[in-house]
């Protein structure tokens, strides 16, 4: 099975001073992937560089938050009828050169859902601050648990989805701090989920949208996602567990 | 000392709270972001309502010395003020985006209508 069309959704908020490079590196990684940047509602020239480099630019008409953001991006890749797509952050905390590693899962037919773990190996160069490094494993062992599947690093929004998983997450994806929910949503309907070692970089301009004030709201917010949505019952997509 | 019958009043009912807001977030009929002030809610009233010594003092505090569930009562209206205005907040934003999105749905027709048949676009999918 090969790749097919690709689409890389990147999902940007005021990421004008990065937003050139991100899609100059997937380009450069290489030439035939669509590049779709989802802005928004950018008060700044995010959507105008995009443009200018060619990219197509879906515009949200005012903000709708980062999960909104990435599953328009999805749709775009479901109607378009791509059978591959990526997620990278706008701010270029994700290496296109690493994208290699997420589609060779894919290409070879053993995943639907890849994700860019910055834990698959202990070693692993990123050291995030101690608040968030304890956030990262109690979510990935919450995940775990609740999946009865290791998961190493549930809020890495660096992925990649085959045509199966583009559309479960076109027609469901959270719309607040969607990653750690959309792991379980993926697991408990059967996709399969492979994880590679990726490192992240610091970002290089903004600023990250979780701020020390809004950590509570998102650990109160995911908790109780991931607890009630262990509650529902997820249909078992067909052709996912071949 | 409050009436035992309103200490097992308040425990079913902030409990059956509770577990309606749980099962409306389940069955997707309620987004965690507005679940979470009503589960505050419940918390509350259950832990006022099952901790019958802390009412007391609490009611002691705020000098209602004849009867202290009538702090039940003060905290429950204070937590319907919060979602109230909570959902005010949520109103006046839907109402500006929606506004929006009719705007550039009329902008998006005219459009669509001048570049290709004439006819407003038909909804795909």
């Amino acid at each position: 099975m090969s790749a097919g069309r690709i689409a890389a959704i990147v999902p940007a908020y005021n990421e004008a001073g990065a937003i050139s490079r991100v899609v100059e590196e997937i380009r450069a990684f290489d030439r035939a992937i669509d590049v779709v940047v989802v802005d928004d509602a950018s008060t700044d020239d995010t959507a105008a560089v995009a443009e200018s480099l060619g990219a197509t630019v879906l515009r949200l008409p005012f903000n709708v938050g980062i999960g909104g953001a990435v599953q328009t991006g999805f749709r775009y890749a479901l109607h378009e009828g791509y059978e591959t797509a990526v997620r990278l952050d706008g701010d270029g905390q994700h290496d296109a050169s690493q994208l290699g590693k997420l589609l060779a899962p894919l290409e070879r037919g053993e995943a639907d859902f890849v994700v860019g773990s910055r834990f698959v190996e202990d070693a692993g160069a990123y050291r995030p601050p101690l608040a968030r490094r304890i956030g990262i494993r109690v979510f990935a062992r919450l995940v775990s648990l609740l999946c009865r599947q290791r998961v190493t690093d549930t809020t890495s929004g660096f992925l990649a989805l085959d045509r199966v998983g583009i559309e479960l997450f076109a027609a469901e994806y959270p719309h607040d701090y969607p990653e750690v929910e959309a792991t379980l949503v993926a697991l408990r309907s059967g996709l399969r989920l492979a994880q590679v070692q990726v490192d992240m970089r610091e970002r290089e301009t903004g600023s990250s949208s979780i701020t020390f004030v809004r950590s509570l709201y998102y650990v109160v917010k995911v908790t109780l996602a991931l607890l009630v949505a262990s509650l529902r019952r997820y249909p078992r997509i067909q052709g996912a567990s071949r | 000392m409050t009436p035992l019958r309103v200490t097992i009043v308040g425990v079913v009912a902030s409990v059956l709270l509770i577990l309606v807001v749980l099962e409306l977030v389940r069955g997707r009929r309620l987004k965690e972001r507005y679940a979470l002030l009503w589960l505050a809610t419940g918390v509350a009233l259950l832990v006022l309502s099952a901790w019958r010594g802390g009412l007391n003092t609490i009611a002691g505090w705020l000098g209602v010395t004849g009867y202290p569930p009538a702090v039940l009562f003060a905290v429950a209206t204070l937590f319907i003020f919060l979602v109230l205005l909570h959902y005010s907040t949520v109103i006046s934003k839907l109402t500006d985006e929606n506004v929006e999105l009719a705007q550039r749905l009329a902008l998006l027709e005219e459009r669509v209508g001048r570049a290709g048949t004439g006819e407003p676009p038909t909804r795909s999918g």
